[in-house]
């Protein structure tokens, strides 16, 4: 058929199923949109307030659903705004595309209006960059952005087309999209060394991120830690990956993790390392971490093996791939004796109410996990809040609980949230955010409003930059440097403003009131919560500490 | 894994299209590793180009050199190169030279292998191609005259023998 440059976008769009984009309009991307009109009935074009709230709803859609997402912006600023959006999702290996317009090819390089070379700007965080200033290569070029953000370790693609080439005419053949690449594959020996490990090991531990949730490899997990009797910590990625309830789960590790999960970590002679890059947050001291087991890594991405801690055995594979093949391999035992000390670590989750009339962050989180069922997503923002909800939520399956891990992106929790409803209609999405972290991108209310959605932002409001002026009481002398703004806003009003419902809650009975309200609302509604600003997130190892570092609280 | 420091030539193969080193640049920089040359030209396949650096490092650098580079669209092969491997480089070098000093250089510039390539009355160009070690022992030679410009390429190699270099790495 004959198309022109961006009816040939479109094209290539729903030949891989997207069915909604997230962007901003602007001068040189009239034609793309001028497309969007035409193609209104097949895709979904969601206009935000701001390009950044359109590349974290991209990623928000595309953790929820397991979708490559889409976002589409101008040239120029339009571009640059998408940067820590692209960034966010490239830290934490989330498939999408990022579409935008350059200006005219024949003022490329010239500093034209609103020209940025934005296919250089995101060389460092995109996992490929093309620039399309002929016609002839802009096919290729799409098909082949779906082809890699999906593949291997997915993440972001950018891809640049000119204004000229938006609207130059072409032929387009429908076709399939391309195959993802192969997956990696791995030795019989290096297989059978794994299994022999696992079999010799009398204290074997899973530390498991974000690559088994991404290869969907939580029943094969399961299988193993039931067949081996091995107890599993997970990261901050991988939350859901391993139910709540289950015995053997030793709960989050790392900086602001549990103590049964750092503890299990230090005591183990075996640590089984599944997707996951022994990132800073958890290996805090890459010497010291795990420094009793011997360590084996498996991951689809070859350069995280021995990046940042160096291991006995690490094999490139995907984690789904490479357990359904060493489950067979691996012998049936209890480790009963280790298995009790482990799970002895955890502390027994007492009575999160406290019984006293002040509203408390794990009150909060409490009494919405027992008001909202099981499909509920929640997302986040970045900060005390967010380490909260990690540790205070019944985190059941992958996919509902939203965050920017690597990044740590404050700003993220709005957009990723509108992401996150448009492609999950039939779950509730909850927000969960801080008065800091709303403050950067609360702009995208006016999108849920226009969309319609019901999403609940909780806002935990404790006036200050919360997870800073911890730090700074704790490392800093309570030297409070532009932790504490003083700011007088009043998120009902706002949320009134933009057309939303807003709600004030200062008791634990009241948040039920208003949370019960919130939840027979059709459309976005925000409760500012107001918590003590003396809260901290407990338990806590500094940087670089171990588990004898750490603050219990 | 070898925490001592040492030097190797890494070889890459790129597919040639614009922007490919700003990336490797890019790539570069922000992981840290050392670009002590780079050169760059395409091959016998005109879709391909190679790649040419030297750098320095220790065993987990090289490690991530390798598998950082590897794992780029546009890269198609990354090998550290044998020690056996064949290297050169070239030098294009200007120094001031008038009559009394002309014998003394073109003498120095004999034993080198090297060609004068033009000559003024008070300057002279030198080609010399050799091994890194070779021109680095030139220029220690040539640092009592008064050097006007110097200019290297940079070091580039090849395997010897029938095996491509991609496909010695795998042995």
């Amino acid at each position: 058929m004959r198309v022109n440059g961006s009816q040939l976008v479109m094209e290539v769009l729903l030949q891989h199923g997207v069915d909604t984009i997230f962007g901003y309009p602007g001068g040189a991307a009239l034609n793309l949109y001028d497309a969007l009109y035409e193609y209104s009935d097949r895709i979904r074009s969601v206009t935000t307030a701001h390009e950044q709230g359109a590349s974290h709803a991209a990623d928000g859609y595309a953790r929820a659903t397991g979708k490559t997402g889409v976002c589409f912006a101008t040239s120029g600023p339009g571009a640059t705004n998408l940067v820590t959006g692209i960034a966010t999702a490239f830290m934490d290996s989330v498939p999408l595309v990022a579409i935008t317009a350059n200006v005219p090819d024949s003022l490329i390089g010239r500093d034209a209006f609103q020209e940025v070379s934005i296919s250089n700007i995101v060389i460092p965080i995109t996992k490929h960059q093309y620039f399309v200033n002929r016609i002839e290569d802009l096919e290729d070029a799409l098909y082949n952005a779906f082809r890699i953000a999906a593949s291997d370790r997915k993440g972001p693609v950018l891809v640049d087309i000119t204004k000229d080439v938006t609207a130059a005419m072409t032929n387009f053949k429908p076709r399939k999209p391309m195959p993802i690449n192969p997956l990696p594959a791995f030795s019989k020996e290096n297989l059978k060394r794994v299994a022999d490990m696992i079999n010799a090991s009398q204290k074997p531990v899973i530390y498991c991120g974000g690559g088994v949730a991404a290869s969907n490899a939580g029943d094969e997990l399961l299988q193993l830690m039931d067949k081996a009797g091995i107890p599993a910590a997970h990261t901050l990625m991988s939350a859901g990956v391993i139910g709540y309830d289950n015995p053997k789960n030793l709960g989050m590790a790392g900086m602001h993790g549990t103590i049964a999960a750092n503890k299990a970590f230090d005591r183990a002679d075996l640590m089984i390392a599944l997707g996951t890059r022994f990132s800073d947050r958890v290996a805090l001291n890459p010497e010291k971490f795990g420094k009793r087991a011997q360590k084996i890594q498996i991951d689809i991405d070859t350069s995280e093996l021995n990046k940042n801690v160096v291991v006995d055995i690490g094999i490139t594979a995907d984690i789904k791939d490479f357990l359904t093949e060493l489950l067979p391999l691996i012998k049936k035992n209890g480790h009963e004796e280790w298995l009790d000390l482990a799970t002895g670590w955890k502390k027994t989750t007492g009575d999160v109410k406290s019984g006293d009339a002040e509203l408390h962050p794990s009150e909060i989180i409490g009494s919405v996990c027992d008001m909202t069922d099981k499909e509920t997503i929640y997302v986040t923002d970045v900060g005390q809040h967010q380490m909260w909800a990690a540790q205070y939520l019944k985190h059941e399956h992958t996919r509902q609980f939203l965050t920017s891990g690597g990044l740590g992106t404050m700003g993220y929790g709005y957009g990723a949230a509108i992401g996150a409803q448009i492609g999950r209609p039939e779950a509730r999405v909850i927000h969960f955010t801080g008065d800091g972290s709303f403050h950067m991108n609360l702009n995208e209310g006016v999108t849920a409003v226009s969309e319609n959605l019901p999403i609940i932002t909780i806002i935990m409001n404790n006036q200050v930059l919360g997870m800073v002026y911890q730090w700074q009481n704790i490392f800093y002398e309570s030297r409070y440097s532009a932790t504490d703004p003083h700011r007088k806003t009043n998120f009902v009003k706002i949320a009134e403003g933009f057309g939303a419902k807003g709600f004030t809650a200062e008791t634990p009975a009241e948040f039920e009131e208003v949370f019960a309200k919130a939840l027979k609302e059709k459309g976005p509604v925000w409760i500012d919560c107001h918590i003590a600003k003396s809260e901290y997130v407990y338990p806590m190892i500094p940087g670089g500490g171990t588990i004898e570092d750490m603050i219990i609280g | 894994m070898d925490k001592t420091e040492r030097s190797e030539i890494i070889s890459i193969l790129v597919v040639n299209e614009p922007g490919v080193t700003a990336r490797l640049g890019s790539l570069f920089a922000r992981r840290g590793f050392n670009i002590d040359s780079f050169t760059a030209s395409p091959t016998n396949d005109p879709k391909l180009t190679r790649i040419t650096i030297a750098t320095t490092g220790d065993d987990r650098k090289f490690d991530q050199m390798l598998t950082q580079t590897a794992k780029q669209e546009f890269v198609k092969t990354v090998d550290i190169m044998s020690a056996k491997s064949i290297y050169r480089e070239l030098l294009l070098l200007k120094v001031k030279a008038d009559k009394k000093d002309r014998s003394q250089i073109k003498e120095i510039v004999e034993i080198y292998r090297g060609r004068i390539v033009d000559l003024s009355r008070k300057s002279m160009i030198i080609e010399l191609t050799g091994s890194s070690e070779k021109i680095d022992g030139f220029m220690d030679m040539m640092s009592c005259y008064d050097l006007i410009d110097v200019c290297r390429t940079g070091v580039t190699g090849i395997n010897r023998g029938d095996a491509g270099i991609s496909d010695s790495s795998e042995e």
